[in-house]
């Protein structure tokens, strides 16, 4: 494998993140336009999004932000969003990019980081356990309102 | 959640394994090490190999091999080869009345399950070894100096 960078994402690496976040029958355009313009265009040391480069082709990304007091709680670290292309996983990827996200969340001065996952999602669910998070202070309760 | 003693053995046997695929152990060897039965590790060691997560190896010097995958096995993996993580009610005579409130209880119970399952499931052996040379490398750092 040649030389990975994880750098930060540039408003042209939006169709490239589109192409890796591709679900069957989805259409996610408008909603990664928005983030881009939220976590990219903007430019804000709070907001997080890197990607994971090899020579031209983009093989992940990691998205976060500082959020406070949501729920009540002080500061912290959110990280919502992960891939690593199928192709290049189990290589290391998603813990550089993981450690990169949280060295920039330190850096905008939270000393906690968290994350939500579907509890069928074993693979990312594992990924995050392997990183050292545990099951946190705040626990998601949900209902259906139909 | 109470593991029992089986589950237990097999969890320590099998990421004693694992610290080293390379390397084969006997039952008296794990058994010695941790201090716990052999008697009751041998048997436990036979389920494992049947179920395909510790191979036996014949011979001089044969022992057991761990034969899986750390990145992809478990703990919940380990631990469903021994029993099923499901609570119980321990209430064997109710009245009808009781039935409401049994119901509501079978159905935390049932929350606690899921959750409890959906942790064991995540936490792989990789993580868990990782976690473990961590806290051995803390114990044996020396404190600093003119600190208690």
């Amino acid at each position: 494998m040649s030389k990975i960078t994880i750098r930060d994402a540039i408003p042209s690496d939006l169709e490239a993140i589109i192409a890796l976040d591709r679900m069957p029958n989805e259409d996610k355009t408008g909603y990664w336009q928005s983030i881009f313009q939220h976590y990219v265009v903007a430019g804000r040391p709070d907001r997080v999004f890197l990607v994971a480069q090899e020579g031209k082709s983009l093989l992940g990304f990691i998205i976060g932000e500082v959020r406070a007091w949501e729920f009540g709680s002080p500061p912290c670290g959110w990280v919502f969003a992960l891939r690593v292309s199928h192709t290049t996983r189990e290589g290391g990827i998603g813990t550089r990019m993981f450690t990169e996200i949280c060295e920039r969340l330190k850096k905008a001065g939270v000393d906690t980081v968290r994350t939500m996952v579907d509890i069928d999602n074993k693979l990312t669910l594992s990924f995050f356990r392997g990183m050292g998070l545990r099951t946190g202070r705040y626990v998601e309760l949900e209902k259906r309102i139909d | 959640m109470k593991l029992n003693k089986a589950s237990l053995f097999a969890l320590i046997s099998v990421l004693e394994l694992a610290r080293d695929p390379e390397r084969q152990l006997s039952t008296s060897d794990i058994a010695d090490k941790y201090g716990i039965s052999s008697h009751h590790l041998a048997k436990v060691m036979r389920n494992l190999v049947h179920q395909g997560v510790v191979q036996a190896m014949r011979g001089v010097g044969g022992g057991y091999r761990f034969a899986g995958n750390v990145n992809r096995t478990t703990l919940l993996d380990i631990i469903q080869l021994f029993e099923t993580l499901e609570s119980e009610l321990d209430l064997p005579h109710w009245n009808k009345a009781a039935e409401p409130v049994v119901s509501e209880l079978h159905s935390v119970t049932s929350e606690i399950d899921t959750v409890t399952r959906a942790i064991l499931d995540t936490i792989t052996l990789a993580t868990v070894l990782k976690n473990t040379r961590a806290a051995g490398e803390r114990v044996a750092e020396p404190s600093p100096p003119g600190r208690k």
